[in-house]
């Protein structure tokens, strides 16, 4: 496989081609770095990261909103990797340190069970997450209205994947010749969400699983088709994505939410990008049961987390990279969520930072 | 996030419930994403939730092509003396 992709690059190479391939989702971001997949790329074809964090492209005023429900005295259900993000002023895990109920959940069907458990409180579920994650978040409505439970809500993030890759294909700061497409995502969208950036933007698209070797199928695919003068959406995780993607999944999501325009981190608001609940389930809706709306929080100074997800700089080019920026005090999110670009540079590739 | 694992259907509950077995570590998944499951099916879980299955004759093909390119590479390594 190695041999494979630097034959194509070489190829590329004796033409003057260099290709630049964005990653969009986190989850290929941390797998490339975990695997030291970089290392393996023939010197002309280069890795991007793209906006394919969830928690990365959420705005902080997202995080002020939610510890403003645990002040109020809502039990706060939340996927584990929020809890260190930093909002405008604290975070998550600060709240909870003092005193405020924050509860990490592997699965939404948690807060259900903390609903029951704690009927005369309210319990709100930060539904954070593009569409893998979407489906499972508002299919907790469907077992929540059976349990006739009442005191259960989200307060929703929903970002849809096709409206970001435009808006970075649309910035002039930004060259992708190529994506290699999340995995699980396109499980449930399917193939054709990419078909206009093949079709009129001229770049490959190419579906790929999380393994080291998923990833490299998916580069040398993608090397083909630029070496063939191809522009296609290619599917190299057949074993799991249907051309069709998930229907059913989607029906579900199409019961619960409509189109929203949606705030992204670094990018600014993009129309349609989101998904909200409809008006029929404002019951659920925490903005609406709570009577506020979330704003967008204010950016903690230097922070270039917005450079980063757009694929325009490179983690250890930002100047708070390891120094004022880490882990465990992190200024924005990329550096915290499991799938940050930061977070995976930080903990896999700082030798090529400084080699 | 999206980093969904695969694990194997090991019993069917009522109401739409599963038990999922990966060598021996057991998990709750909810199957109301997905049709037409059976025990014995390996599904890709997020979150709690079967989101796909996986698909057992391209999975066969691909677990069988890259075995072929471990062995390929293996082959051209270096042996130690």
């Amino acid at each position: 496989m190695r041999a494979r992709l630097q034959e194509l690059g070489a190829t590329l190479a004796a033409r003057g081609r260099h290709v630049q391939v964005m990653e969009v989702c986190g989850s290929h971001t941390m797998s490339i770095a975990r695997f030291g997949l970089r290392d393996l790329l023939p010197l002309n074809v280069t890795l991007i990261s793209g906006p394919g964090c969830p928690v990365c492209v959420t705005a902080p005023g997202y995080i002020d909103a939610a510890i403003e429900l645990a002040r109020r005295g809502v039990i706060v259900a939340t996927f584990g990797d929020m809890l260190h993000v930093p909002g405008s002023d604290s975070s998550l895990a600060d709240c909870r340190a003092a005193g405020g109920r924050i509860e990490v959940c592997y699965s939404p069907r948690g807060s259900l069970a903390l609903a029951q458990a704690n009927p005369g409180c309210g319990v709100v579920f930060l539904g954070i997450g593009f569409e893998t994650t979407i489906a499972p978040v508002v299919s907790l409505l469907t077992r929540a209205a059976e349990a006739r439970v009442t005191n259960l809500s989200l307060l929703t993030s929903f970002k849809l994947v096709p409206p970001a890759l435009r808006a970075v294909l649309d910035d002039p700061g930004v060259k992708v010749d190529a994506f290699l497409c999340p995995a699980h995502v396109s499980a449930i969208i399917g193939l054709q969400p990419y078909e206009p950036f093949a079709r009129k933007y001229g770049k490959p698209c190419v579906v790929a699983g999380f393994e080291p070797l998923d990833i490299l199928a998916g580069l040398c695919a993608i090397l083909a088709q630029v070496q063939e003068g191809r522009a296609e959406v290619e599917n190299e995780y057949d074993r799991v994505v249907r051309p069709e993607g998930n229907p059913k999944a989607r029906a579900v999501m199409e019961r619960f939410l409509q189109p929203a325009d949606a705030q992204w981190r670094g990018i600014g608001m993009l129309p349609a990008s989101g998904l909200a609940l409809r008006p029929e389930f404002a019951d659920y809706d925490a903005e609406k049961r709570f009577g506020f709306s979330v704003g967008p929080g204010r950016e903690p100074a230097g922070c270039l987390c917005g450079e980063v997800i757009k694929g325009k700089l490179a983690p250890p080019r930002c100047p708070l990279f390891a120094t004022r920026c880490t882990p465990t005090a992190p200024v924005g999110p990329c550096m915290v969520s499991s799938e940050g670009t930061c977070a995976a540079w930080y903990k896999y590739e700082r030798n090529q930072a400084n080699g | 996030m999206c980093l969904a694992i695969p694990m194997k259907i090991a019993q069917i509950g009522a109401d739409g419930m599963a038990v999922a077995d990966l060598d021996g570590a057991r998990q709750d998944v909810d199957l109301s994403l997905i049709n037409e499951v059976r025990v014995g099916d390996y599904v890709i879980i997020h979150a709690g939730y079967a989101i796909e299955k996986l698909h057992e004759a391209e999975a066969a093909e691909q677990v069988a092509l890259f075995r072929e390119l471990t062995e390929a590479w293996q082959n051209s390594q270096p042996k130690p003396r």
